[in-house]
């Protein structure tokens, strides 16, 4: 372990990537992982997006209502609203990502029970939502009530975590670029979710991702939903300000 | 099948390294999978395809990256010099691997309305091998192409979570 | 659910010939794998793909569990006449995936 961790500490630092030099995950890929997220009849997770459509319409719940009864049109009213989350819900007092927001519709507007994290249908219709923002700046929200979370996420990004005792940082600001058995480590913007992980053979979310990295490191990861994990997702959007969505991603 | 079968690369000096920090960074994704010693071989599963018949060279041309990142889907083309006329043309194709638990990959149906011979798919590879194209023609010949690919370890796997 | 994706052009000219692709929603689950407690979870693949051009059958497959998950396929035809395109997914639990596309040849 503590050759592993001499061989990790003596690689060059490439340091925090300034503004001009952010580089989207999908520039690490190869041309043919590239090319699968480029063209939509190739990218599997055009599939959750179909279906995220075909639930978009779909009534439920005791007042059989469907999202499209209230928010019409999505690729009108849902254009730019991924680029803007997480937000501050006024309900929970505490920022709140994409799948959680459609989770408050769900249990409050439509009603019906929430959609367990993961599950495909919270997945798809994520997937949907946010690829109605697909190409849009990433924009966080100014709203001064985000910044103690978005602080804290800052904190547990620098934070030092699990038996290999690595930050984040470590990986994603000082040593992107740089391999990692047979990845190269990127930058860590969440610029594509949820997306196609060809290794998870499906569509996951940026909280799947982010347990991936805590598990790589031995760390005791965060559960689904936990507020660590939005915290974080909160600061690594401010991080990729202005970069492009691009949902649905591919990533090996 | 993937999730405990991982690929030892074999790339030269990456290899040490990458050995490494596989064994630090993933907890799952060791075991080596329990049937790849007693399937049959890819020369077997060619036989069955073609019933013994001669394979000739050529004509076949296999498009698979050489290295991949992740084996769970590596896309792969065959395309056959064939005019897919009425009197010649390709009938089945015929894809297989050497080492996942089992040989055959698929086998496609084709007929001379396709116009071109040419099928894309994306396959799984369990570990670093390589991968052959078998095609039968309208006249009965065989003919085939081979690759080799390298699959790299994936770092961070999954938490089966 | 939606559970496929197919593109074929919706015209072309007769005797051009188009490529069509094919994508299913499909766990494509292998068989070799066991879940945490050791026991292996049961194959449950597609194992047969036919593609259908005014009812003649024009392409097929017969797919193993080497087929990566949300199976893939591209293939060519020639188009003949306007008409339909059909896809038939059969997968190892009975169950049977269909979509279609509809293409006008001038
Ligand atoms: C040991 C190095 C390491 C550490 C520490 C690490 N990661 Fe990662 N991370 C990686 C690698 C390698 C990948 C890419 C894996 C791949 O593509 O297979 C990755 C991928 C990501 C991605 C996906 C980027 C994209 O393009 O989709 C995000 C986001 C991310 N990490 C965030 C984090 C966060 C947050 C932490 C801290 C909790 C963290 N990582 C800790 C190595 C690391
Ligand atoms: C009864 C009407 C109603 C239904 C049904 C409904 N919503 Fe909403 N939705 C709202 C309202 C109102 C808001 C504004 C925030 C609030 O007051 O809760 C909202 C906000 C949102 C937002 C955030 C928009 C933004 O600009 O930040 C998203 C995303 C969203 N809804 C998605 C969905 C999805 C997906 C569904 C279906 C599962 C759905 N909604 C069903 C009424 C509805």
């Amino acid at each position: 372990m503590a050759f592993v961790l001499a061989l990790v500490l003596a690689l060059p630092c490439a340091g925090e990537a300034a503004a001009a030099d952010r580089r989207s995950g999908s520039d690490f890929m190869a041309p043919e992982t590239r090319a699968m997220q480029a063209d939509d009849m190739s990218n599997p997770a055009m599939l959750w997006v179909a279906d995220g459509e075909q639930s978009w319409h779909r009534p439920e719940g005791a007042a059989g209502r469907a999202c499209a009864t209230c928010h019409g049109d999505a690729t009108r009213s849902m254009r730019g609203v991924a680029a803007r989350y997480p937000a501050f819900a006024e309900a929970t007092g505490r920022p709140v990502d994409l799948s959680g927001r459609i989770n408050l519709c769900r249990r409050t507007h439509q009603p019906a029970p929430p959609f367990a994290s993961e599950s495909r249908e919270l997945l798809a219709l994520t997937a949907y939502v946010a690829y109605q923002s697909r190409g849009m700046p990433i924009a966080p929200p100014q709203d001064p009530r985000l910044d103690p979370f978005r602080a804290n996420g800052g904190a547990l990004y620098e934070r030092r975590i699990g038996q290999l005792d690595l930050s984040c940082a470590a990986c994603h600001d000082a040593r992107w670029g740089q391999q990692l058995g047979g990845s190269v480590i990127p930058q860590a913007h969440p610029t594509a979710y949820p997306l196609y992980r060809l290794e998870w053979q499906s569509v996951g979310s940026l909280q799947r991702r982010l347990r991936n990295c805590m598990v790589g490191v031995r760390a005791e990861p965060y559960a689904f939903g936990a507020p660590e994990l939005v915290d974080l997702e909160l600061f690594l959007m401010g991080r990729a300000g202005g970069m492009a969505l691009e949902t649905p991603g591919v990533r090996p | 099948m993937l999730h405990e079968v991982r690929a030892q690369p074999s790339i030269g000096p990456l290899r040490r390294r990458e050995v490494l920090f596989a064994g630090a960074l993933c907890i799952f994704g060791v075991a080596l999978p329990r049937a790849a010693l007693a399937r049959p071989s890819l020369e077997d599963a060619i036989r069955s395809f073609t019933g013994g018949a001669a394979i000739q060279a050529g004509r076949v041309r296999l498009a698979i990256p050489p290295l991949v990142e992740n084996g769970n889907t590596v896309g792969v083309t065959v395309a056959v010099d064939s005019p897919m006329t009425g009197a010649d043309h390709v009938t089945r194709i015929g894809l297989f691997n050497e080492k996942n638990p089992q040989a055959e990959v698929a086998v496609f149906r084709l007929w001379p309305r396709a116009g071109r011979a040419q099928v894309s798919t994306r396959i799984r590879l369990a570990t670093s091998q390589a991968v052959a194209a078998v095609v039968e023609m309208s006249d009965g010949s065989f003919w085939s192409s081979d690759a080799s690919v390298i699959v790299t370890l994936a770092a961070c796997i999954e938490d089966l979570s | 659910m939606s559970r496929a994706l197919v593109s074929v052009p919706t015209t072309a000219r007769r005797g051009e010939v188009i490529e069509i692709r094919a994508m299913a929603a499909h766990l494509m689950e292998t068989g070799h794998r066991t879940d945490a407690t050791g026991t292996t979870i049961p194959r449950n693949i597609i194992h047969r793909f036919v593609c259908t051009y005014d009812g003649d059958e024009i392409f097929s497959a017969v797919l193993f569990p080497a087929i990566a998950a949300n199976p893939f396929l591209a293939f060519t035809t020639t188009a003949t006449t306007s008409g339909v395109i059909a896809f038939s997914w059969f997968g190892d639990d009975g169950s049977v995936q269909q979509a279609t596309a509809e293409i006008t040849v001038t």
